[in-house]
């Protein structure tokens, strides 16, 4: 659409400005307070210069934090996403069924954090949970308390739980917006399985896809609540995401200028990726559009 | 042959979603002993004791009341500053305006546990620690940058011409928003608000750091409990269950525009 | 090639139809001959598409069969049958080229490498896309869309059939016409089965050797467009056919002569009996002739002058009644109307009742 030049716009969005200023700018400044000082309690601060942001980048805890984060991120994502679209390429396309699927996919969404937390800590306890239970009993050793790699498998299956369904909602809302026609044409065409998701579906699909993956990658970067009541960053610390570390870091043990040094690096991170979604997307709007 | 395996796939998928709910639905239905006690698919001794529990002891369903409090709160707030900006957003191109809708934006992708610790300490310095305001205005860092999202999207699809027409027709600026813009995007609304609920009701880390008694949300309120009454299983199984229901009956309303909501009115 | 031949055929979009209002179309036996030009002309949801859709096998018809020469494909895949068809709005595969778009079909189908290219690029220059070949069908305009997906429509040589279902909507109208010949040079040189649906009477009639003329889920009349002008079978095509439609009054016919309600009596011309029913006589306004001795009284409300001839809206028995006069006649003063005899059409109950003693 055209848009009309108006710089009068400015008083319609400043509502949301002074609010989003408020509730972002402000605790930032405090963020970036903290990192450039030391404190010992009671309200005093000496100038610590970059020291903390030296320590940060230099810190093993916080490389192995970051790389389990990466690692976390990419494997959920190499899970999720291709899930996701072959889920949504397998739901009814309308009719009765198909408002099921969606109410039912739609569910883990809605239930809090720390819920899908409890819900995963019963069920894969071997005493109390349905799915500790059953591996015990066909003789699998599983105990994601102790074993690192049973932790990782636990709270991997439990994002792909709660959040394939978001892939695949948004998947499937991309699907719908093909005409019946293009299947149609196909059918013709005499074009495979193959073909129709290669040149229809998936070209249809890229738009919605890349919010998928973009909503994925940040959210699961940000990981908290979770990963902790399920396996509390354990067992040592091979759980620990940069979310948890850093909780750790400012509430647990009060290190205020490490903590906010990291902070915002972290913020860089998260805004360095989401400016390169960001223009891929509105680029890939554009294209569109002509 | 294709529908059938399609079935298959879903069947198989669907379960996978239902199975971890049924066993904390199950759960919430049995005793204590029967939980640790027997291992059992159904429970042997239907009670509902453990929902007695919450709906009847104020620590626990005062913590409903306070998240249902500040997500509506939040809800509200969130999308009546979002839908002025919103407009602006898809109807004008003004001087700096990709810049703050990507800086809007990364607001959206700020991770909480960032901003947790300085909340805290704004919020205590402004007397508003513990109040159900605070969580509202705090989950409107994330929440109001993505109902602006969604809603310019919306937007976006309603023809310039309308307003156009309105102006034309002698209607004013605020009278042809609530009058006639508004209905337009009402579904885009509907759905704005849905994410707003949505993201509100299962965040627990702010909303936690900011409160302690009065305006404790029940997510924290579960795990409180858990480690102070040991391991009440039942007990807490029921609080989960009724955290869920919520969620399931706002999903229930929107269940029609859930596949467009959820991109984000961009399909 | 085949002959396709639809037996008892019907079909209903509702599981459990009850009565005849439940079907999307009617019971019906059609043949279309092989190489044959048709047009398949009705006004919107008449069942034209569903039946374009039942032939290709997008659709499984609930009743009747389908035939492709001897061999019975009711229940074969689009695929088998081999089957062209062109979409109302264009369907283009965005992420391939153009040329990529003409060649899929072949490709689908493993022919040659040369032979494609060979055969894409005729194709090309036919729907004149010939500079397009290497871009992206991405961002190219509605009518260059598409030409494209009636290239790929008729990329195919050895296809049963190709139907068009009203492929022309979204094209400009000189474009219209360009395309319109084509298609009929295309129908010439290689005398492929052509099924072309419409509800424009223009492209059906300059398009097709043989108009299939559909109403309320029936097939109402195959016949060449000179059929359907002089003796439509059914008042719905008389109606639908035509600028403006045939006339209709209601009448009693004995024999040769018909009595209108007012009394007045007509010349036939020929001898229809006595039909029974709901009767009526149609007369087309270009076998109306206004005169000032004989015929009927009819009173003049509006002169329409089109060029070469005018159209007068009149009244007639207190009905609207057209008549086409030729270019340079005069309207009398009082006028009166009589009709060609010969060129009268006689309906019981919508259906033309053919002349006694002679092949209608």
């Amino acid at each position: 659409m055209e848009k009309t030049q108006n710089n009068r716009a400015w008083f319609l969005v400043l509502p949301v400005l002074v609010l989003v200023a408020f509730s972002a700018v402000i605790p930032l400044m405090t963020v970036v307070n903290y990192s450039v000082n030391d404190t010992f309690g009671n309200n005093e601060f000496f100038w610590a210069g970059l020291d903390w942001f030296d320590e940060a980048v230099h810190s093993d805890r916080i490389h192995g934090a970051l790389l389990r984060q990466a690692m976390f991120s990419a494997i959920i994502l190499a899970i999720e996403v291709p899930l996701g679209i072959f889920v949504a390429l397998n739901m009814p396309k309308k009719g009765f069924w198909s408002s099921f699927c969606l109410v039912v996919m739609a569910l883990p969404l809605l239930i809090p954090f720390n819920v899908v937390g409890t819900i995963w800590q019963i069920f894969g306890r071997g005493d109390i949970g349905l799915l500790g239970h059953t591996l015990a009993a066909i003789g699998i050793d599983y105990n994601y308390t102790s074993d690192p790699f049973d932790a990782w498998a636990t709270v991997v299956v439990m994002d792909v739980w709660h959040w394939t369904s978001l892939v695949a909602l948004l998947a499937y809302a991309g699907l719908q917006s093909i005409p019946q026609a293009y299947y149609q044409a196909a059918r013709i065409d005499q074009a495979s399985r193959w073909a129709v998701f290669r040149y229809i579906e998936l070209p249809k699909m890229k738009g919605v896809l890349l919010i998928a993956v973009l909503l994925r990658f940040m959210d699961s970067f940000m990981i908290y609540t979770e990963p902790f009541v399920v396996t509390g960053g354990g067992p040592g610390n091979s759980t620990t995401f940069l979310s948890i570390d850093l909780v750790k870091m400012a509430v647990g043990q009060f290190d205020l200028g490490p903590a906010a040094a990291f902070s915002i690096m972290y913020f860089l991170v998260i805004l360095l990726v989401s400016w390169v979604f960001y223009t891929v997307m509105t680029n890939l709007d554009r294209q569109e559009a002509k | 042959m294709r529908s059938r395996s399609s079935a298959l796939v879903m069947t198989f998928y669907l379960l996978f979603l239902m199975v971890p709910i049924y066993w904390l639905v199950n759960m919430s239905l049995k005793t204590n002993a029967e939980i640790t006690g027997t291992f059992s698919i159904f429970p042997r001794e239907l009670t509902f004791r453990n929902y007695m529990v919450i709906l009847t002891d104020p620590s626990w369903y005062m913590g409903y009341v306070n998240s249902i409090i500040y997500v509506v709160l939040n809800t509200v707030i969130s999308i009546a500053v979002a839908l002025p900006a919103a407009y602006a957003f898809s109807r004008y191109s003004f001087m700096g305006d990709k810049h703050l809708f990507f800086w809007l934006l990364t607001n959206r992708m700020s991770p909480p546990a960032v901003f947790a610790l300085p909340f805290f300490q704004l919020y205590s310095s402004i007397g508003l620690f513990d109040t159900h305001i605070a969580v509202a205005l705090a989950h409107c860092l994330f929440n109001v940058p993505l109902a602006v999202w969604i809603l310019e999207g919306f937007m976006r699809g309603v023809p310039k011409e309308i307003d156009e027409t309105a102006y034309i027709d002698g209607y004013s600026f605020p009278r042809f928003f609530i009058r006639i813009f508004m209905p337009l995007v009402a579904s885009g609304i509907g759905v704005a608000a849905f994410f707003c609920f949505m993201f509100s009701w299962v965040e627990l880390l702010l909303s936690r750091t900011l409160t302690s008694v009065n305006a404790k949300p029940i997510a924290a309120t579960m795990t409180r409990t858990v480690s102070a009454s040991g391991m009440d299983w039942g007990v807490l199984a029921a609080a989960g269950v009724l955290t869920i229901i919520p969620g399931a009956l706002v999903i229930w309303f929107v269940r029609n525009y859930i596949a467009k909501g959820f991109a984000l009115g961009r399909v | 090639m085949a002959q396709i031949t639809l037996k008892n055929l019907a079909h209903s979009y509702l599981p459990n139809p009850k009565g005849e209002q439940d079907y999307a179309l009617k019971e019906m036996d059609h043949v279309w001959q092989d190489g044959g030009a048709y047009a398949l002309l009705g006004s919107s949801g008449c069942g034209k598409t569903t039946l374009l859709n039942i032939i290709s096998g997008l659709l499984r018809p609930s009743h009747g069969r389908v035939l492709f020469g001897d061999r019975d494909v009711t229940d074969a895949a689009t695929a088998e049958r081999n089957i062209a068809q062109v979409f109302q709005f264009p369907v283009v595969y965005d992420t391939m080229t153009v040329r990529d778009n003409l060649a899929f079909p072949l490709r689908n189908r493993g022919q040659d490498a040369a032979y494609i290219k060979r055969r894409v690029d005729q194709i090309a220059k036919m729907i004149g896309m010939e500079a397009m070949l290497s871009r992206k069908a991405q961002g190219l305009t509605a009518d260059a869309k598409q030409k494209i997906s009636l290239g790929r429509g008729m990329v195919r040589e050895d296809v049963n059939a190709i139907l068009f279902d009203e492929p022309l909507t979204v094209i400009d109208p000189h474009m219209k016409w360009e395309l319109r010949t084509q298609l009929k040079q295309l129908h010439r040189e290689f005398g492929h089965t052509m099924i072309y649906v419409t509800h424009d009477q223009t492209e059906a009639l300059t398009f097709a050797d043989k108009v299939v003329v559909m109403y309320d889920g029936r097939v109402v009349q195959l016949g060449t467009p000179e059929e359907l002008f002089e003796t439509p079978a059914h008042t719905f095509v008389g109606y639908f056919i035509g600028s403006p439609g045939m006339n209709f009054l209601e009448a009693r016919v004995s024999g040769t002569r018909a009595m209108l309600v007012s009394g007045a009596g007509v010349d036939l011309g020929d001898d229809h009996g006595t039909p029974s029913g709901r009767v009526q006589i149609g007369i087309r306004p270009e076998h109306a002739v206004l005169t000032e001795g004989q015929g009927l009284p009819v009173t003049i409300r509006r002169v329409e002058d089109v060029g070469r001839h005018r159209i007068l809206r009149a009244e007639l028995e207190g009905q609207p009644f057209n008549i086409v006069q030729p270019e340079g006649q005069p309207v009398p003063a009082l006028p009166r109307v009589a009709f060609v005899p010969g060129k009268i059409n006689v309906y019981a109950d919508d259906w033309r009742v053919a002349p006694q003693g002679r092949a209608a």
